[in-house]
C-alpha cells in the first residue's frame, strides 16, 4: 500500500516504521523537519516531507493522489479532522484513519463517516488494568493487535 | 436571534461587540467562546456578561452555550482546523442553521464549502481582491465563490492580447467557462453576445471553474492567436 502519515511523533514514526518495514510504500509528514531525526532511525527508507498537512498543497508534495491510505496522527484532533476530511472528501483517498483523542468528537465523527480511533479510553483502561493487576508487570498490548476504543 | 462567537480575538471581540451594540430587539443575544483566561476577562470587563470560557470545538462546551437554540455561529479563531471543527459540531451535533467560518488560507474556501459551512470569510482573499484591483499586472480578478466550484471573476483585456478585434464565438475558452458580460473603456455595459467584438481596456466578467483560472487568463490575456472559424 501506499501510506501517507501525518504526524511524526511517537505514534507516528512508530507506525511509519512498521510499515515500511512491512514492505508498504510511506511517506510521512510533520511541521517539524527535527521530528524526523528524533524518532526516525537512519535506515527507514520512506520519504519525508517537511509541511503542514491541513494544506493541500504539502498533502500533495506528500503525494496524496496517488495513496491508498491517510493516516492522521498529529496531536491536534482538529488538525486531524481537517486533514483527514481533505484526504478523503477531496482527495478521495480510500482508507483513511484518523486519531482523536476527545471521545465525544470522535464518536461525532465516526457518525460523519470517518474511521476514527481515540486512545483516551483504552490508554486509561490499561493504566486501570495496571494498577489493579497482582504483579508489577505491566499490562502490554501484543504486537500487531489493532486496539479498538 | 441568537448568535455564538467562537473566538475571543480581535475579530471575535469587536463581531461581538457591533452585534451587542446593533441589538435590534430584546430577544438579540450574543455570546462569545473562547479558551483563553485572560481574554475572557478582558471581554468581561468592556463587554458585559456575554463571554463563556472554554474551547468552542468541544460539544460539552457548546452544548453548556446553548447551541441547539443559536441561529448562527461564526467561529473566528485564529487557526482554520479549529474554525472547521466548531461549524461541524455545531452544525452535527446541535443543528445550527447557519453556520460562518473565518479562513486563513484562501485555499481552504472550496474545502470548506465541500464539508458543509455554508459561508466562509478570508481576508487573505479579500485584502488580495484590492491589491489585485491596483496591479494591472494580475489581469484576473477573482470576485466571488460560487457552488460546484465555480467562480465569477473579472479580466481587462490588455491592448496586446490576441483576442483584441475578435468577437465573443472566436474566442476558444477552457471547457465550462464563459463569458458572462463586458464593461467597456468608457464604461458602457454590454450583452456577451456571440458576435459582441473583444477591445482592448474591455472588462470581461466571466463564469468559470476554479481550476481553469490559468487557462482562461491566458485565453483572453495571451498574445496567442484567437481561433477562426
Amino acid at each position: 500500500m501506499n501510506v501517507v502519515i501525518m504526524g511524526c511523533g511517537r505514534v507516528g514514526s512508530e507506525l511509519a516504521v512498521t510499515l515500511s518495514g512491512e514492505g508498504h510504500d510511506v511517506t510521512i509528514i510533520d511541521t517539524n523537519a527535527y521530528q524526523f531525526a528524533r524518532f526516525l532511525p537512519e535506515t527507514f527508507r520512506g520519504r519525508q516531507i517537511t509541511g503542514n498537512g491541513i494544506d493541500q498543497d504539502t498533502l500533495r508534495r506528500a503525494g496524496i493522489e496517488q495513496a491508498d491510505a491517510f493516516l492522521a496522527v498529529t496531536s491536534g484532533d482538529n488538525r486531524n479532522v481537517m486533514a483527514s476530511q481533505i484526504a478523503k472528501h477531496i482527495f478521495g483517498v480510500e482508507r483513511v484513519v484518523c486519531r482523536i483523542y476527545d471521545p465525544a468528537r470522535e464518536q461525532m465523527y465516526r457518525k460523519l463517516g470517518l474511521r476514527t480511533t481515540s486512545p483516551t479510553k483504552v490508554g486509561a483502561w490499561l493504566i486501570r488494568e495496571a494498577l489493579l493487576a497482582d504483579h508489577t508487570v505491566p499490562v502490554d498490548v501484543p504486537e500487531g493487535t489493532g486496539v479498538n476504543a | 436571534m441568537y448568535t455564538i462567537i467562537v473566538g475571543g480575538g480581535k475579530v471575535g471581540y469587536y463581531l461581538a461587540k457591533e452585534l451587542a451594540e446593533a441589538k435590534a430587539n430584546q430577544d438579540d443575544e450574543v455570546l462569545v467562546i473562547e479558551r483563553d483566561a485572560a481574554k475572557c476577562v478582558e471581554i468581561m470587563e468592556t463587554l458585559g456578561e456575554i463571554v463563556m470560557r472554554g474551547d468552542g470545538c468541544e460539544a460539552a462546551i457548546q452544548e453548556h452555550a446553548g447551541a441547539h437554540r443559536a441561529n448562527l455561529l461564526l467561529a473566528v479563531t485564529g487557526e482554520d482546523e479549529d474554525n472547521l471543527v466548531a461549524c461541524q459540531v455545531a452544525r452535527h451535533i446541535f443543528k445550527v442553521p447557519r453556520t460562518v467560518a473565518r479562513i486563513n488560507n484562501p485555499k481552504n474556501e472550496l474545502i470548506f464549502r465541500k464539508l458543509g459551512i455554508d459561508f466562509t470569510v478570508s481576508a487573505t482573499t479579500a485584502i488580495m481582491a484590492h491589491i489585485e484591483q491596483e496591479l494591472p499586472l494580475h489581469s484576473l480578478i477573482s470576485l466571488q465563490t460560487l457552488r460546484h466550484g465555480f467562480e465569477i471573476v473579472e479580466i481587462r483585456v490588455p491592448d496586446d492580447s490576441g483576442v483584441v478585434g475578435h468577437s465573443i464565438k472566436d474566442v476558444l475558452l477552457p471547457q465550462q467557462s464563459i463569458i458572462w458580460g463586458i464593461v467597456d473603456k468608457d464604461g458602457t455595459p454590454k450583452t456577451a453576445a456571440a458576435d459582441t467584438v473583444i477591445h482592448a481596456g474591455d472588462e470581461i466578467v466571466a463564469v468559470t471553474q476554479k481550476e481553469s483560472e490559468d487557462l482562461l487568463r491566458s485565453a483572453l490575456t495571451g498574445p496567442a492567436p484567437a481561433r477562426s472559424f
